[in-house]
């Protein structure tokens, strides 16, 4: 049991590329915290670092109040599920669990004792007997896991371990490994670039962008308030949308023509540039509100998402099925209520929020 | 494809392929017809393809009692010289590149690229094109006929190193990693999991290796001046130049045929192990 604590951690390579830039991040004990953001702002590379497989160029990495800079992979009691399982193809699934433990010295007993746990709540015991190749993909993930479980260390760590499955196996394996790390209350770090994981594991959520955090809190919170358009339109499915306006002063800001009501308490000045961020579900079908052309209605089952024009810029809009009629080519006026607008400085993309709520 | 084909259209690669088997194997048939046949009858000009029945006699006199004339050794013995020679080079030849690969691949140490292309220069380096200063230095150091003085300057491998160079670069990162957290440093993983999973890289190059030593006429000619050294190339290449004696072309031929037994043997146990090395890429 352990938290992990990054004090200013950065990893510059050598030829120059910062890969993580001053980082500064606190995970309680048995948190499950989620490092989420798109291809290339560094996610991976904090993962291994924390992990040792990375050397830290600026900073500190401490585990359970414990520098660990200096320390191998194997001397930091961690254990890691790698994207791609990296499973020893020429062990069987039993022998895969062991070696780490029979490396350190275990005694054979407690390496069966520990490994019949772990297959037993991950549903391996009928594998145990068989090599890598003979295991489906979800079976390889579980054994990567298991390996893991019987390592008893302080921190999990995970690198995008889902993103090799087929979406339906993602969807059951996503919540076996949440219900498994609270069962065992290890602290986890958990890196994916896909934000359906991230929102729906996530305890801490820490969105990353070019090296750097742009939000960390728990996942609704940052999909209430989002402080950045990036993260506005990373989190979330259907994406936000993002709309180009300009402040009238007062309370009120033009977008296509359409004067749209904000909250007064923001400030905004007339001229001041600003985006606009609805998310699709909260636009609805209201009389008083601004006309969109519909262009393409895609149907989920339950829910419909309405892809429309207005003006010149597009838009997403995600109903209940049924709800609103809607074809290629129709009109419709829709609106959003005032407590679900958000508002963008246009230019350093940061929000716009009250001085007290800042 | 193949099952959409006309019968008659199976016809011309078969053909081939029987041209093929026909132009290699008939030569080894004609060796044993004449291992089974008296010298006189080859002598004359009057070998047919049809074996005689001298076989067994022919056979136990070369194994046993040697050719006579001018090899005095019997087969079996120097089919033993060869054999060892053959088995020496060959794992010689696999530790010392399976090491050097494993070097150049997973260390990063000063000069690793220059260290590397060096090794791989070596390769226009064949033994014939050395020959005179190693001969001088196996000479020095008093190796001159011995296994030592036979083996170790051939056993230096710039295939084998590449061809594991090769092989390691398929080795997945990942599993590097795994083993680091699993607390297995550079030898344990080198035990653990690359000998393992080199087992059919290691087979192959076996086969290639096993028949390059056993197939050294050069080297063992010059190093090797006594009798009981003699491997069974140098042995089949004395039987047959004689001034002073009729060869004897029966015993020549039964040698030949014993000689390559023991390759074919290994290429046969070790082959599918063989293919898969060189084709597979399974992880």
């Amino acid at each position: 049991m352990a938290d992990i604590r990054l004090d200013h951690v950065g990893k510059t390579y050598a030829g120059g590329f910062e890969a993580v830039r001053d980082l500064s991040l606190a995970v309680p004990d048995g948190c499950f915290c989620v490092l989420v953001g798109p291809s290339g702002c560094g996610k991976s590379t904090l993962l291994r670092m924390v992990a040792g497989l990375e050397t830290i160029t600026t900073g500190t990495v401490s585990l359970n109040a414990q520098v660990v800079n200096h320390l191998e992979p194997a001397q930091r009691d961690i254990a890691m599920v790698f994207q791609n399982y990296a499973l020893y193809p020429h062990m069987r699934v039993y022998d895969n669990m062991a070696y780490g433990l029979r490396n350190r010295g275990v005694p054979e007993a407690e390496i069966a004792s520990r490994v019949a746990h772990a297959a037993q709540i991950l549903d391996l015991e009928d594998l145990l007997t068989r090599k890598p190749r003979a295991l489906s993909g979800g079976q390889r993930q579980r054994v990567a896991m298991g390996r893991a479980i019987v390592r008893n260390p302080q921190v999990f760590l995970f690198d995008e371990p889902l993103s090799n499955l087929d979406a339906k196996l993602r969807v059951h394996m996503r919540v076996e490994i949440r219900k498994l790390q609270k069962a065992l209350g290890v602290t986890s770090l958990y890196v994916t670039h896909d934000q359906t994981e991230a929102m729906t594991m996530a305890d801490l959520l820490v969105v990353m962008n070019k090296g750097v955090i742009e939000q960390i809190g728990a996942p609704m919170e940052i999909y209430r308030t989002p402080m950045s358009v990036f993260v506005a339109t990373f989190i979330g499915s259907p994406p936000m949308n993002i709309f180009d306006a300009t402040s009238l002063g007062d309370g009120v800001v033009n977008i296509e023509g359409h004067r749209l009501l904000v909250d007064k308490g923001l400030g905004l000045q007339a001229g001041h540039m600003v985006k606009i961020g609805i998310r699709p579900e909260h636009l609805s079908t209201t009389p008083d509100g601004f006309t969109i052309h519909v262009d393409l209605v895609e149907s989920l089952g339950a829910q419909q998402i309405i892809h429309a024009t207005w003006g010149q810029q597009k838009l997403a809009m995600q109903v209940e099925t049924d709800r609103v009629p809607a074809q290629f080519g129709q009109a419709l006026v829709v609106g959003c209520a005032p407590q679900h607008l958000h508002v963008f400085d246009a230019q350093t993309g940061q929000r716009i929020s009250r001085k007290d709520q800042q | 494809m193949v099952e959409h084909r006309h019968w008659s259209m199976h016809v011309l690669p078969h053909l081939i392929l029987g041209l093929g088997v026909l132009l290699v194997v008939f030569p080894v048939y004609l060796a044993f017809v004449g291992a089974t046949l008296d010298p006189a009858t080859i002598a004359n000009g009057q070998m047919g393809v049809v074996p005689g029945n001298r076989f067994i006699e022919n056979m136990s006199r070369v194994l046993l009692a040697g050719a006579g004339g001018s090899t005095r050794e019997p087969v079996l013995h120097m089919l033993w010289n060869s054999f060892v020679m053959a088995m020496v080079i060959a794992t010689g030849k696999i530790v010392i590149s399976i090491l050097s690969a494993y070097a150049v691949v997973y260390f990063r140490f000063p000069l690793r690229k220059t260290a590397f292309w060096v090794i791989f220069m070596t390769l226009m380096l064949p033994i014939e094109v050395r020959i005179y200063p190693t001969y001088k230095i196996v000479a020095d150091l008093g190796m001159l006929d011995t296994v030592a003085g036979l083996c170790i300057p051939l056993i230096a491998s710039a295939t084998g190193t590449l061809l594991f160079r090769q092989f390691f670069m398929t080795i997945p990162d990942e599993l590097i990693e795994a083993s680091q957290m699993d607390g297995a440093g550079p030898v344990r993983f080198f035990i653990d999991t690359v000998l393992p999973l080199s087992l059919t890289s290691i087979a192959a190059l076996f086969v290639i290796q096993f028949i390059y030593g056993w197939n050294q006429y050069l080297w063992p000619l010059l190093i090797t001046s006594k009798d009981s050294m003699q491997t069974i190339v140098i042995g089949i290449k004395k039987m047959i130049v004689t001034q002073d004696a009729l060869t004897e072309w029966q015993l020549a031929m039964a040698t030949a045929l014993l000689a390559m037994l023991p390759p074919v043997l290994v290429v046969v146990v070790m082959q599918k192990l063989f293919v898969r090395g060189l084709v597979e890429t399974e992880k």
